[in-house]
């Protein structure tokens, strides 16, 4: 053992007070440069950063290389691997059980876009408070290899097979069933990447990131576009985010009509550096077109494509009592007996 | 009028003399959508307010409107409560299958039709009652939309004259069912005085069947089985509950919500204890159940074979998570379209085994609406105690039926949440491990989210005791043989079977579910009719308890009798019965949609124990559900 000679190194600790360490999780047991691994990282990051409580949050996920990653970030917040595809009703029921839950959802291409697809559906069109994050790699990686549904047509498998069916374009798809908060990203863009997950957290309601993270081992190849090379090359980004959380006094000051501000519902704040002029994250329309435009290039519009942050969410619309229907003691759940009475009188 | 009693009055009826009291049954037989279901709950209410024991069955189309629908009511004295095969009463309106409820019915049966159908020409060993439901109705009103809603009234009115059923009574129970319409009451009242008055001054009497008022429905009251169950999840203070529409399953969760809404609302700030959520189909609904009981919530779903089928994955992550939710299943015949609406004990195998992989679910069975409530509370508990999915297995009979039942027990015991890892436990054990026996009982602790106890990382099967990751052969099978030990501390704590032996009796029967009101008949006539003695077991519950097995070895035969073609019961007791004692084991096998009777449990048993012999196809079919299993 080296006796320490260095004086002790100050620690730095997030706003509540607590080391980054306690937001890592277990090794990863994913393939060396996964791009999932980097998305770990950054929900690390952002946690940290953000102050999240760990002991509020739950990490849900359901089959695939994709959700295994819950594993290797906060490891000291519950964890949920669910079955293939149905990752959004467990969150859906923990939420119900506990509004205040942090609910953090990790799942794949194939787990959202294939068996998926209806949770998923159903999970934006519910605009459940949640951050639901695709690792998007474009194939199974933990069946070897496959084709998934956000294939691009011609897109070509290691062993030559040409995908001959069209993508399902994860954002297109969630603007269209009301999804409230819809990005893209890549996982080899630490700063986009980290800002968005960060806005993700500030947001109430459903925020879904679609974000490209190229399999190293099934799908990095030439001929598929989802390989690092063919990402890295095709970000197109829409905007240069800046990210302010709402325990920040910050003010960032920018050219009148260069930036949009976004004021989230925590009250922090999101400033987009536009790229194009004209693009406006708040419009639908505009959304949709500008992925179909980049898609049509062959490239990725990347950055926060559609947000609507003060939209009604799900738990909201239920009227839950304050307190986490979870814990709510007998008294407050089981009716008085001059309840039972009543209703045996109505049967009588 | 005058033209069709003449007509009637010629025929050569053969109607017993002997007056048959409050034993008989009415068959109404309507087309659905008509409103009958009003007049055939204010008939059903009205002989129960009278003090009569009565049942009712609704035998109806998977439709909304337009298709025949079959309405019996049973009034019995004795207070048997199963369907009965036979039709003493019958109301024809639909003329669909007026010919055909004709045919069927046996010598000296008594049929209220409407006069166009002219069902008197069918046959000359009935009763008829030709009555003009046109003309009549057009006294109560000129409305078109009205009268076709209080055409159906009519007959009851008919039949308060015919069968002494108090007209007074039949505006209670029309007060009952519109109790906040008064215009409504109003003029279904005076629908009911007109088919009184017809029948008073254009039929005369000639069937024996009548009502006399008794005593033995104080403290009772009517209510379906899905109905009950609400009220044991409401008691139970259910937290969430997640489902998809499935027939016949859907009335339990929205009569649920209604009461939720009702009482389980803060006074102070008008917010809910409760979530209710209608999911995008049944895997949603178990996923949501299954992840709020993760997350602390005593939650639940209802649904029927096929939304259980569609369950099995998650009902396997339930198992082997060991995360609680309890699920009603209220069974109904097979897959797709065809018998939705009709009932069957048929999912018994399926869903005790029911996932991948080795996995056991408790099941519980009640038989009346009274275990559908306090079956729901301790479903609840059980679920928790066990963290495991509870499924409690109710059946169309019971769930859609009306019921005479007595009031419910306000529940004794307070919630039990179970092995919830609290300061105190950890200080304890030392170390939090999810899936670590540390009482021996094979229940582990579990702590949930959101609270300050030690979170965990909660996965289907791969996992060692401290709920870390493993694929080790060793790790793997000390889990699911903790599993196995979780199961085998659930059997003492499911509730007892029912046990009434008698010690005359060779033979023993078995049964489960809404089967043991049949039961109780056929009991009684083999002692009557063939003096043959019977002990009897009700099944209350999967796993089963040991006195299962002391029951076998008691007697020589045991009939097992049940609602499905393939003995599900009998075999999943096999599976546990020593090979002497399961060669004990006889079925007598009912699957034919309808509820099932006295009558056929009885002839079959009576064959099998030989004091009949089998029908031969000459003989023309046995009753139509007779089927003969065992060996």
């Amino acid at each position: 053992m080296a006796i320490a000679t260095s004086p002790p190194k100050k620690i730095k600790l997030n706003r509540i007070g607590l080391e980054l360490p306690v937001y890592r999780g277990g090794k990863t047991t994913l393939c060396a440069g996964c791009g999932h691994n980097a998305i770990s990282e950054r929900i690390i990051d952002a946690c940290f950063t953000m102050g999240v409580d760990p002991t509020q949050v739950v990490k849900l996920s359901g089959i695939g290389c994709s959700s295994k990653s819950p594993a290797y970030f906060l490891g000291s917040s519950h964890g949920f691997n669910t079955v293939h595809g149905r990752m959004p009703s467990i969150g859906t029921g923990a939420l119900l059980a506990n509004k205040q839950l942090v609910a953090i959802g990790v799942s794949g291409d194939g787990d959202t876009g294939a068996i998926g697809i209806g949770q998923f559906v159903h999970l934006m069109r519910r605009n459940l408070p949640m951050v639901y994050v695709i690792e998007d790699n474009g194939c199974y990686g933990l069946t070897k290899g496959q084709f998934s549904p956000t294939a691009d047509v011609g897109s070509t498998l290691k062993t030559g097979v040409v995908n001959d069916l069209p993508p399902i374009d994860t954002c297109a798809l969630a603007i269209q069933l009301g999804a409230t908060f819809v990005a893209r990203s890549f996982s080899g863009d630490k700063k986009q990447l980290t800002a968005i997950l960060k806005a993700a957290l500030s947001h109430r309601g459903t925020a879904m990131l679609d974000v490209l993270s190229p399999c190293v081992t099934f799908n990095d190849h030439e001929g598929s576009t989802k390989s690092y090379a063919y990402v890295k090359s095709h970000d197109d980004p829409l905007e240069e985010l800046d990210f302010v959380p709402f325990f920040e006094d910050i003010t960032i000051d920018y050219e009148p009509g260069t930036t949009q501000e976004v004021t989230m519902h925590d009250g922090s704040r999101l400033y987009l550096r536009k790229l194009d002029q004209s693009y406006n994250p708040t419009d639908k329309m505009q959304a949709l077109r500008a992925l179909h435009e980049t898609h049509a290039r062959g490239e990725f519009a990347t950055g926060l494509i559609y947000v609507d942050p003060m939209a009604d969410d799900f738990l909201t619309s239920l009227n839950l009592v304050d307190e986490p229907l979870a814990t709510l003691p007998e008294r407050r759940v089981r009716p008085p007996r001059a309840v039972l009475d009543e209703v045996m009188d109505d049967l009588r | 009028m005058p033209s069709s009693d003449a007509a009637v009055a010629e025929r050569s009826v053969v109607a017993s003399t002997t007056p048959v009291i409050n034993d008989f049954s009415i068959q109404v037989a309507t087309v659905n959508g008509s409103g009958s279901q009003t007049a055939n709950l204010v008939l059903l209410r009205s002989i129960f307010q009278m003090g009569v024991p009565v049942s009712g069955k609704n035998m109806f189309p998977s439709n909304i409107a337009g298709l025949p629908t079959w309405f019996t009511i049973r009034a019995n004295k004795h207070g048997y409560v199963a369907r009965k095969t036979e039709i003493d009463f019958l109301v024809a309106m639909n003329p669909e299958t007026a010919r055909e409820d004709v045919l069927n019915l046996k010598r000296g049966a008594a049929v209220v039709y409407d006069e166009p159908l002219k069902l008197d020409a069918l046959r000359d060993d009935l009763v008829f009652y030709p009555v003009p439901f046109d003309t009549l109705v057009g006294q109560v009103s000129r409305d078109v939309k009205l009268r076709r809603r209080v055409r159906n009234m009519i007959y009851d009115g008919v039949l308060s004259q015919l069968l002494g059923v108090q007209l007074e009574q039949m505006e209670v129970a029309l007060r009952r069912q519109f109790g906040s319409k008064p215009k409504v009451v109003s003029i279904n009242r005076e629908a009911l005085d007109v088919g009184f008055a017809f029948a008073e001054q254009h039929l005369e009497k000639r069937d024996p069947y009548g009502i006399e008022p008794m005593d033995e429905n104080g403290g009772r009251i009517l209510v379906d089985g899905n109905a009950a169950a609400a009220i044991g999840c409401l008691m139970a203070g259910v937290t969430v509950v997640t489902w998809y529409p499935i027939t016949p399953s859907s009335s339990l969760c929205e009569t649920l919500i209604g009461y939720l809404r009702k009482y389980r609302v803060d006074k102070e700030t008008g917010k809910a204890t409760f979530a209710v959520v209608q999911a995008e189909d049944e895997i949603a609904a178990l996923g949501m159940a299954i992840g709020s009981g993760w997350a602390g919530a005593r939650s639940m779903t209802a649904t029927s074979g096929p939304g259980v089928s569609l369950m099995g994955e998650f009902a396997g992550l339930g198992y082997y998570a060991e995360v609680p939710a309890v699920i009603f299943d209220v069974q109904r015949v097979g897959p797709s379209t065809g018998l939705p609406t009709r009932t069957a004990q048929g999912d018994v195998l399926s869903t005790a085994f029911l996932s991948h992989g080795d996995s056991r679910h408790p099941l519980l069975f009640p038989c009346s609406p009274e275990e559908c409530y306090s079956m729901a509370i301790n479903a609840f508990d059980l679920a928790e105690r066990f963290q495991t999915p509870v499924f409690v297995m109710s059946d169309l009979d019971l769930g859609m039926n009306t019921w005479m039942s007595p009031t419910f027990e306000y529940p004794t015991k307070p919630i039990d949440r179970g092995k919830v890892l609290d300061q105190e436990t950890l200080d304890r054990i030392g170390r939090f491990g999810r899936y670590r026996d540390v009482d021996g009982d094979g229940i582990p602790y579990r702590s949930i989210p959101g609270t300050d106890m030690p979170a965990y990382f909660c996965r289907g099967s791969g996992h060692n005791e401290w709920g870390q990751y493993s694929e080790r052969a060793d790790d793997y099978e000390k889990n699911v043989d903790r599993l196995t030990r979780k199961f085998e501390t659930a059997r003492n704590w499911m509730p007892a079977p029912v046990v009434e032996i008698n010690r005359k009796a060779r033979i023993g029967i078995i049964a489960y579910g809404t089967t043991h009101w049949a039961i109780i008949e056929s009991r009684d006539q083999l002692a009557a009719e063939a003096d043959l003695q019977t002990s009897y077991y009700r099944l209350r519950a999967y796993p089963f308890r040991s006195a299962l097995a002391s029951f076998i070895e008691r007697h020589d035969r045991v009939y097992v009798v049940e609602q499905n073609r393939d003995a599900q019961m009998s075999t999943l007791m096999r599976l546990e019965l020593r090979a002497e004692l399961a060669g004990r084991l006889r079925s007598v096998l009912h699957y034919a949609g309808m509820p099932i009777d006295a009558r056929s449990i009885t002839e079959n048993v009576l064959i099998q124990e030989g004091y009949r012999v089998e029908h031969s196809e000459a003989d023309g079919p046995l009753p139509h559900n007779a089927g003969v299993g065992g060996e």
